[in-house]
């Protein structure tokens, strides 16, 4: 029995009778899974709900038994601030698929709910929304993908008889308000998803958004495949997370296979996970001002984004740096020159980052357009549980390399800045102090690089061992969880992007904002289509 | 008002006469050639992502920048396929967006130019096109008249990719 550190949320739950016991053959022993029964499902949410945990991703998986028997189960991983991540997991009848929703205990439970009960075909009892989500209404009905038993290798062909079905918005009859829809397809060079207005005059009443297009069976892809091949494939979840997804994936294993990484090896993570932050939001600032015609801003940002993207390229291999991050290490180690070189650049985009910030703030017309723009308070973000720069903005802060500190984050100084007011402007002003923060971190890393390997050699995971993992990607937490099978091949895998659940934040935030508003507010949250669709 | 100015002239012209072994100059200078001759000067285009992870869309942005600025050879994007000279198209082209995208076409005039951007539009990439979320790679769905490869391409292959459309046959007379 490996040696158990949390068991903190096992005896909350005890107090109120629920029942569970250890998974052993799940990994990291702090980041524990629990089994409990599946009328307590419910109970066990409400339980975490009242112990102010916040539900980090509930999915499905079909699992192969040793004796051969396939069983469903449904997993929900929940974190506290001080007392970590805790898996809960519930077997479910393959006779009568059903589980009851915990969607009422957390709001952001529903689409990953709509998730199963598209892929696997399990009933959620009690669901706020039953509605189809990823499964389009064209799909066949008894297309469930992620069981089993499903061919994943042949593209799947629409219904004719469904190709009508529309999906049902929520509806509007009063007179005065009507109806704009926009996408899949976008004006501009972003991802496709559906936004369904509802407005009356210049403002908007309700947004509702229609995602799923960009599904590519990424879970189901990586059924059957090493450890090496998911690696590559998860590098290409959300191609402007590269790293965060990487690294989520690569420990997953790494806990599974029980290595541990050398220290250098992290260090140059953190390296790299930090420079994604700092090229993500210096592109995004831009965006988000070039939305409001700002293009003084989009113009530099372009600029700096293109600079590291070179210095990357060069140093890397890769301007976005995918596939730089391997199983037990990175795949290239930085020569004294190299680290002059980055040394150098973060610290010049760091100063030229302040200056451009200084002439934002000092812009009228752009700080007439961001302050008090598409407000999520604080209580709503709590409330969804928004994670990353949007949550930070709403005074909901989790952070995992604070939390979790996993290495090099423990080193490290890390300082989150912590808003409150919720708006457009001040998720910009978490994304400069984010970009100075990063800068810092990345500095420390160089200077302070330990010597030694960057990669420890990769073992193959045992059968029927898990492991999960949680990472503050750019954008937030991204967990990770990963099943093998016989010969370290991957059986089952589940995977959250930030996204699916900063997605409700930005319908929140949108309500009473002007119409032409909304791609700023979009675009200050920036979520990721492909990261949600998967 | 000042302060950006300012900025404005220290940073100076930073758009490349690229001397890059890559040519990119001299891509620049035959697009620019090919979309005169061909397209009076401006040549537009509609981008439509059908699956993509989103880094080539941060590859086409890249295009964009101040230091490609592939405007300056009369590329431009148009937010209709009403305008369009041309469809950027990157990714698989998941289930979920094959109608999505045909309809897209289908609403072009013509010479209907189509550029399949990166491995993803290519071949389906790493996704594959034994995935049953998967209709197939551009080619499978739309007429096709060049691909560019690459994970994701470089904004000078993404130029490259603009100048073969623009040099094939395919829809020629």
């Amino acid at each position: 029995m490996t040696e158990l550190s949390n068991t903190w949320f096992a005896e909350r739950m005890g107090d109120h009778g629920i029942h569970s016991s250890y998974l052993e053959d799940h990994h990291p022993a702090h980041m524990p899974c629990l089994e409990i029964r599946r009328l307590d499902w419910a109970h066990a949410a409400e339980e975490a709900k009242r112990q102010a945990m916040r539900l980090v991703a509930i999915w499905a998986v079909e699992i192969v038994e040793e004796d051969a028997s396939k069983q469903l189960y449904t997993y929900m991983a929940l974190a506290h601030k001080e007392h970590r991540h805790v898996l809960l997991r519930t077997p479910i009848h393959h006779e009568n698929p059903e589980i009851l929703s915990i969607s009422k205990h957390f709001i952001s439970a529903c689409r990953m709910e709509r998730h199963i009960q598209d892929m696997f075909g399990i009933q959620v009892r009690n669901i706020l929304d039953a509605r189809l989500w990823i499964k389009h209404e064209h799909w066949p009905e008894d297309a469930h993908p992620l069981l089993y038993d499903f061919d994943g290798k042949t593209p799947m062909l629409s219904d004719p008889n469904r190709a009508d079905i529309d999906y049902e918005y929520v509806p509007c009859d009063s007179e005065c308000v009507y109806e704009i829809p926009v996408g899949p397809v976008h004006a501009g060079i972003i991802e496709p998803g559906h936004f369904r207005f509802l407005a009356v005059g210049e403002k908007i009443l309700n947004m509702e958004e229609r995602l799923g297009y960009v599904h590519k069976g990424i879970e189901k892809r990586m059924q059957g495949r090493t450890a090496d091949e998911g690696l590559k494939l998860a590098g290409r979840i959300s191609g402007d997370s590269t790293v965060g997804h990487s690294w989520a994936f690569a420990q997953a294993c790494e806990y599974a296979a029980n290595i541990t990484l050398p220290k250098r090896a992290s260090y140059l993570r953190g390296i790299l996970c930090e420079r994604e932050r700092i090229a993500n939001h210096i592109g995004d600032i831009g965006a988000i001002c070039n939305d409001a015609g700002f293009a003084f801003m989009h113009m530099q940002c372009a600029r700096l984004r293109e600079d590291m993207a070179r210095l990357h390229a060069e140093i890397y291999h890769h301007r976005l740096l995918m596939d730089n991050i391997t199983l037990g290490g990175v795949a290239h180690d930085l020569s004294v020159e190299m680290r002059e070189k980055l040394i150098q650049q973060t610290r010049d985009i760091a100063a030229e980052i302040e200056h451009l910030r200084a002439i934002y703030a000092d812009t009228p017309s752009i700080q007439e357009r961001v302050i008090g723009a598409g407000i999520v308070t604080t209580d709503e973000a709590k409330d969804i549980g928004l994670l990353g720069y949007v949550g930070r903005a709403s005074g909901h802060s989790p952070d995992e390399r604070i939390e979790e500190a996993y290495a090099p984050y423990d080193d490290l100084d890390v300082a989150i800045p912590k808003g409150k007011l919720g708006d457009v402007s001040t998720r910009m002003w978490v994304r400069f102090e984010e970009i100075a923060n990063a800068s810092r971190m990345v500095i420390q890393c160089l200077e302070t690089l330990p010597e030694g390997d960057i990669q420890t050699p990769w073992n193959l995971p045992e059968t029927g061992v898990s492991g999960f993992a949680s990472i503050e990607s750019w954008r937030g937490e991204i967990v990770t969880w990963v099943h093998f099978g016989e010969n370290g091949i991957i059986e089952c895998y589940s995977v959250r992007d930030p996204s699916a659940i900063n997605w409700l934040g930005l319908e929140l935030a949108v309500r009473t904002v002007p119409v032409p508003d909304f791609p700023l507010v979009n675009k200050s949250f920036n979520c990721s289509y492909a990261g949600h669709d998967l | 008002m000042l302060r950006i100015m300012r900025q404005i002239i220290k940073v100076g012209t930073i758009t490349e006469p690229l001397p890059t072994a890559d040519g990119f100059e001299q891509l620049g200078a035959q697009l620019k050639g090919k979309i005169k001759q061909r397209f009076q000067g401006s040549l537009a285009i509609r981008f439509v992502d059908a699956g993509s992870c989103n880094g080539c869309e941060l590859e086409v942005h890249a295009a964009n920048n101040a230091y490609y600025d592939i405007e300056r050879f009369g590329v431009s994007f148009t937010p209709s396929p009403r305008f369009a000279d041309m469809l950027l198209v990157t990714g698989p082209v998941s289930i979920n967006m094959k109608t999505a995208l045909e309809m897209t076409y289908e609403a072009m005039p013509a010479p209907k130019l189509v550029l399949a951007l990166g491995d993803c539009a290519a071949n389906c990439g790493v996704f594959g096109q034994d995935n049953y979320a998967i209709a197939g790679s551009v080619a499978d769905i739309i007429p096709v008249d060049a691909v560019v490869h690459g994970c994701p391409p470089t904004p000078t292959a993404i130029i490259q990719g603009i100048l073969q459309v623009m040099d094939s046959h395919h829809h020629a007379g």
